[in-house]
């Protein structure tokens, strides 16, 4: 649906994204991830035909965003970063302005305009002036914007940002709520976020992507070695020798500012929690947790976007 | 021309619900009241004397002495509220970011600018026609000659048009509205200027300078004259600026 080939864009002589490719498929929602000034809303704004690229091709349902423009600009419905509306006018002359403007026809413009009001729940300020609206309520005009004449693709642009917890949680309800019959592609730089909205996940940094895949795989694959945390009632350093004597078992480490704490490295083509447990109990300690611990796609994001050198090993 | 009447309605509800327009049209309205007032109290002062000469009454003429004088007064005023008018249309939008949101409407640049201008030219024309109830007064009481009356108000909205179009150019330059005023203000003033030079410079560039100057061709209008080469130079004027505000929109969106 949503298809990027070697997307590049120089702002003068500064690039912004270099080679950028991925693909989205129909109905999926993907979460675009990356620090500020990565390139997220550069590539976003190309996709959208705001702007031409450098270079590369940027295709939305197998049309091209340069040759095409119209016919795509159709099909898509974009929510700009910081949500930039007409503040002079009112939420209502504002949406039947955008409808018209996207082709919607005349006599279904109305219809159109509540469903969408229904959907970001607008109803009681259909007549205020959009400069009188609190952010959160801004957002939602916006988005109300983006889903006028029913487009197949959305591509929201840090949908949350600047919201207090209770309006991220509506706004996020909201785009649950879409991907029954819309593509999306969503940028943030929230990462539990991302990890609860979004199929699969695409990061960039510095105008490259580094990884795409489900949050899920991204944190397996990157993950080199298996942790396993366990704690244990009392002294452990007796336990220490027998589980590096374990099979597989890399590095154990104890934790100083909790004594009882141990981390267990190991090969992750096995699961050793059963022998570790065995191997406690065994020697006499009494066994209080044991957890297998993931990582976090922040850590992954942190990895990622920090190191040169797990870039190397990053699927891309 | 896909989304024109969309862009053309928001810009007329923008134009008509903010301040600016209001006090724009009562500054108009109020100076073009007093030109008019003055120049058919003049009028009355000549009447009165020619009264006693008749030799000075056979010069008496309404359209060269009333209509003639108001409507070059009135395009001066035209010169200084013409860049308020049309300031915001695209240094606004660029300001506060919805200018890239209109980019992903399927709207064609062309169908943008002309409804942006068409949305300024309306307003000017609701303006302009302010002026009309005290011709139309005076034309109760006097004999006026309409057809000079007609031309006039063509000369007033070519004149119109070449300004706004000029506006329309210099705000899509710059996110600041009052630079877009000041550049489309001093661009005007330059135009109307431009033929000062023609007594003392090469006489082949005198033609092109004489020709260039706005004021040239809208003193014909105000003599009750259409000359098609006036037309022809409005419309050039008009054409020239739009589409150099669809080129600057397209180097806008290529910068990013």
């Amino acid at each position: 649906m949503i298809e990027a080939e070697g997307l590049s864009k120089f702002y003068g002589s500064l690039p912004a994204i270099r080679d950028v490719s991925f693909q989205v498929k129909v109905g999926e929602v993907v979460g675009f991830l990356g620090p500020n000034g990565a390139g997220k809303s550069t590539t976003m704004r190309i996709l959208t035909c705001c702007m031409p690229p450098t270079a590369g091709v940027a295709r939305i349902d197998g049309l091209d965003c340069l040759e095409q423009s119209l016919a795509v600009r159709q099909k898509v419905g974009y929510l700009p970063e910081n949500v930039p509306l007409y503040l002079d006018l009112p939420v209502k002359r504002f949406l039947r302005f955008a409808a018209s403007a996207k082709g919607v026809e005349a006599r279904k413009i109305e219809g159109e305009i509540r469903r969408v009001m229904g959907i970001c729940r607008l109803e009681k300020n259909a007549h205020r002036i959009i400069g009188h609206l609190s952010k959160g309520y801004r957002q939602r005009v916006g988005l109300a914007q983006a889903l006028l004449n029913n487009p197949s693709v959305l591509i929201l642009d840090e949908p949350s940002i600047g919201l207090d917890p209770t309006q991220i949680i509506e706004i996020r309800r909201l785009i649950g709520a879409l991907r029954d019959e819309h593509t999306i592609l969503l940028s943030s730089h929230i990462l539990p976020e991302v990890a609860q909205i979004c199929q699969r996940v695409l990061i960039i940094n510095k105008g490259q992507i580094v990884a795409t895949d489900t949050p899920s795989n991204l944190t397996s694959q990157l993950q080199k070695s298996a942790h396993v945390s366990l704690t244990v009632k009392g002294d452990p350093s007796a336990v220490i020798p027998h589980l590096e004597g374990l099979d597989g078992v890399e590095k154990v480490t104890g934790d100083a500012a909790r004594p009882g704490r141990l981390l267990v490295e190991s090969d992750r083509s096995r699961d050793l929690r059963p022998e570790i447990a065995r191997v406690v109990v065994d020697q006499g300690a009494d066994l209080l947790e044991l957890k297998l611990m993931d990582m976090s796609l922040e850590d992954i994001f942190m990895q990622l976007v920090t190191e040169e050198t797990s870039q190397e090993g990053a699927p891309s | 021309m896909n989304g024109f009447g969309a862009v053309y309605r928001k810009e007329l509800y923008s134009l008509f619900a903010s301040p600016i327009f209001y006090v724009v049209a009562f500054t108009f309205l109020l100076i073009s009241g007093y030109f008019f007032y003055s120049n058919i109290g003049y009028y009355n002062l000549v009447s009165f004397q020619a009264s006693q000469d008749p030799l000075m009454a056979r010069q008496l003429n309404l359209s060269e002495m009333v209509l003639r004088p108001f409507f070059l007064n009135v395009s001066v005023v035209l010169l200084l509220i013409s860049p308020l008018l049309t300031m915001r249309l695209y240094a606004e939008e660029r300001k506060i970011g919805t200018l890239d949101l209109l980019f992903t409407y399927p709207i064609t640049d062309r169908a943008m600018v002309l409804a942006k201008f068409a949305a300024v030219m309306t307003a000017f024309v609701a303006i302009l026609a302010g002026t009309l109830p005290g011709i139309v007064l005076l034309g109760n009481f006097s004999s006026l000659n309409w057809k000079a009356v007609f031309s006039c108000y063509l000369g007033m909205l070519l004149l119109g048009g070449a300004f706004l179009s000029l506006g329309t150019f210099t705000s899509s330059l710059t996110q600041n509205q009052i630079i877009a005023a000041v550049l489309s203000f001093g661009a005007l003033l330059m135009f109307w200027i431009i033929g000062w030079i023609k007594s003392f410079i090469d006489p082949g560039l005198a033609g092109f300078v004489d020709y260039l100057s706005v004021t040239n061709h809208f003193d014909s209008f105000t003599k009750g004259v259409l000359d098609s080469r006036d037309l022809v130079y409005y419309l050039l004027f008009v054409l020239l600026f739009l589409f150099l505000t669809l080129r600057q929109m397209e180097s806008y969106r290529w910068r990013g």
